[in-house]
């Protein structure tokens, strides 16, 4: 990318009139079709065997990687939230990683990607909380803590969906950026290093933006999973040891865990209840974590 | 001075201002944030596991705003929206 261009939006390789075919779209075809043909390769042969190939241990480190991730984050099993969460991170991170090849730009270097990508996050949102709690119970945390907090809520929602596309397209678009400005002051040396580092920053943009999207989803999430915590309890209470469910004692112990993430938010709610007005659902669950997790350890050392 | 000389100073230099302000601040808050982990880590070297996760997601969403004053003085200097209409209008 020359220093005159802002993205690979402006950068044409096809003009059929009304359609153009820029760079955008063209890059981000590479990066899908590396992807899919990379993994399409690698699950082709897998083996359960002795000898595992070096490609389908790097799949399986990566994709456990996300599994890992997604569970800490969400408290949950991670088979819900992969296919979106993990795709949006590959996406991502192959892209960046794309862009060491000479004359590939990033498509995340371009608002239009990184807007595509927030929205999906925006729609995804209210998709999972819906599925989760019904229509009714998602929209109440709206009007969580107080219907006074409808305005903020909603506002919340928007800013943190229009921040998501500008980090990520203002990380990815800087880094090029430098590195042309860079390569036209002193071509010899510090554009390697600052392409290095663009690399470390496009694996951390793609990390953040996967986990944010995570926290929230979780965030809408919330509410339901408090309430079936508790009816669980109640349940197991009544029933004693003898579990109905399979999988009832990890499914258990993440409600359990979500239960007192749930507390903690709470508790970190009416602590902040003054300036509660100015706080984005994101920040909130961001602080309710932290103590949660604090509980968890006091509870295990018991 | 010309209408395009005035867009030009004024452009470059608001550009210029901008990330300088403008980076100022999320420099101080992630140092401090960083300093905050650093300490933690070494307090409980058992959670830096979260520890560094949170740090992570906290320094990018405090670099946001950096990452915003950079996004404005880029478009100042290479996609002026008043530079082509007053080069227009000159012309």
């Amino acid at each position: 990318m020359g220093a005159g261009r802002l993205s690979p939006d402006q950068l044409v390789f096809h003009d059929w009139g009304s359609v153009k075919l820029n760079g955008t779209l063209v890059y981000t075809w590479i990066a899908m079709a590396v992807l899919v043909a990379g993994s399409w390769l690698i699950t082709r042969r897998l083996s359960t065997g002795r000898r595992v190939s070096r490609w389908q241990t790097m799949l399986e480190v990566v994709v456990g990687f996300m599994r890992r991730e997604i569970e800490q984050v969400s408290g949950r099993r991670a088979d819900l939230f992969l296919p979106f969460v993990g795709t949006l991170f590959l996406f991502i991170a192959m892209s960046a990683l794309l862009e060491i090849v000479p004359g590939y730009v990033a498509p995340t270097g371009s608002l239009s990607t990184t807007g595509a990508l927030a929205a999906c996050v925006f729609v995804a949102v209210p998709v999972y909380g819906v599925a989760s709690s019904g229509p009714v119970g998602y929209l109440k945390h709206y009007i969580r803590p107080s219907p006074f907090m409808l305005p903020f809520n909603v506002i919340g929602e928007l800013s943190r969906t229009v921040a998501l596309a500008i980090r990520l397209f203002g990380n990815m678009m800087s880094g090029t950026k430098v590195g042309a400005i860079l390569l036209s002051l002193v071509p010899l040396g510090p554009p390697i290093i600052m392409s290095l580092f663009g690399l470390l920053i496009g694996f951390i943009q793609a990390y953040v933006f996967a986990i944010l999207a995570m926290v929230y989803i979780a965030s809408g999430m919330r509410t339901h999973e408090r309430r079936e915590a508790e009816a669980e309890e109640a349940e197991e209470a009544e029933q004693g040891e003898q579990g109905p469910k399979g999988e009832q004692g990890a499914k258990g112990d993440r409600a359990d865990e979500a239960e007192r993430a749930g507390q903690a938010d709470e508790a970190a709610r009416a602590d902040g209840d003054g300036e509660a007005g100015e706080t984005p659902a994101s920040t909130r669950t961001g602080t309710g974590k932290a103590p949660a997790g604090d509980d968890r350890k006091d509870a295990d050392d018991d | 001075m010309t209408d395009a000389a005035v867009v030009g100073l004024v452009s470059i230099i608001t550009s210029g201002l901008t990330i300088a302000i403008g980076s100022v601040g999320p420099a101080l808050g992630e140092a401090r944030a960083l300093a905050e982990a650093l300490s933690a880590i070494a307090r409980q070297p058992d959670e830096a596991n979260r520890i560094t996760r949170t740090l992570f997601v906290g320094l990018a969403m405090v670099e946001s705003t950096a990452i915003y004053c950079l996004l404005v003085s880029m478009i100042l200097i290479f996609a002026n929206p008043f530079w082509n209409r007053v080069v227009a209008a000159g012309s």
